[in-house]
């Protein structure tokens, strides 16, 4: 992994990886939204609102994945100074808002049908409310501070710091009496999801992962040979 | 196609959730695309300069 962190060699790397990357996005999500749509039977007690869960629930993975990896890449900047890393971990903000601004809409979408309430303010949906914020204050941080590594330095600390926040969404319904339902698929004992709508969820979640994935390359090399101009450029007017 | 369209009823809320997660994906790959195609163009640029 840490070959990657040479621009060169991420960029050799990832013309290879992209094409794959991008074929698995470009299958996997049709696939996942004709199950979901054309395929999985209304559910016994939600009716076809559940068709909703295969867009809010791959949404949500995706956004707490991304800032997971968003943390990680700040923490290998930090610590290793890796250059591509504050690159990836800059890129990733973005995509991970994106995806969490999705799973808020559409959670909100299905709430309002099955509870009652377009929003509610407990654990689990301020927590993810949170993490929003956590993504926007992270992107006003990069573009706050002129000095690029300054700007990734504090950018980092706070991606690293907000990460407390993710095991925080994912117990939340474990730790607090919420109104959003308990953990019902990643949990000791097995999936309570019938295997009708587990497996169009998990093709969907694969697909939205991959598109994350994509890009999230396609961004840092954007980024990679943005700063490739722009210091042939200053090397040029400085010659 | 109407009872498919209806959604048992809940139209109204799988619909929108659908049309603003495939909005939402496809300005993201978008704008991806356009500055991705703008920097290589740049780079390029900067590349056959560089030549002559």
């Amino acid at each position: 992994m840490f070959e990657l962190a040479n621009p060169k060699r991420f960029m050799d790397v990832s013309r290879l990886v992209l094409p794959w990357l991008a074929a698995a996005a470009a299958i996997l999500v049709p696939v996942g939204l004709y199950l979901a749509l054309f395929v999985v039977p209304p559910e016994r007690q939600q009716g076809d609102t559940v068709r909703i869960m295969f867009l809010h629930v791959p949404a949500a993975w995706v956004a707490m994945m991304a800032y997971a990896l968003m943390a990680v890449c700040s923490f290998l900047g930090l610590v290793n100074r890796h250059p591509v890393a504050d690159v990836a971990a800059r890129e990733a903000a973005p995509l991970g808002a994106l995806f969490t601004v999705l799973a808020l809409i559409t959670g909100s979408l299905w709430g309002r049908p099955m509870w009652g309430a377009w929003w509610v303010w407990d654990a689990r949906l301020t927590s993810f409310l949170l993490l929003l914020f956590l993504y926007l204050g992270y992107i006003a941080l990069w573009n706050a501070i002129e000095d690029e590594t300054r700007a990734a330095r504090a950018a980092a600390i706070l991606a690293i710091v907000g990460a407390v926040n993710l095991p925080v969404i994912k117990f939340s319904v474990d730790w607090w009496n919420t109104l959003h339902q308990g953990e019902s698929i990643f949990r000791t004992g097995g999936p309570t999801i019938a295997s009708v709508f587990l497996w169009p969820l998990f093709i969907m979640a694969g697909g939205y992962t991959a598109l994350f994935a994509t890009l999230w390359v396609i961004r840092i090399r954007t980024a990679i040979l943005q700063r490739t101009v722009r210091a042939r450029l200053g090397a040029e007017t400085g010659r | 196609m109407m009872r498919f369209l209806a959604m048992g009823g809940y139209a109204g809320f799988v619909w929108p959730a659908y049309g603003i997660s495939l909005a939402g994906v496809a300005v993201a790959v978008v704008l991806t695309l356009r500055s991705y195609a703008r920097a290589k163009a740049m780079s390029a640029e900067i590349e056959s300069g560089k030549g002559t």
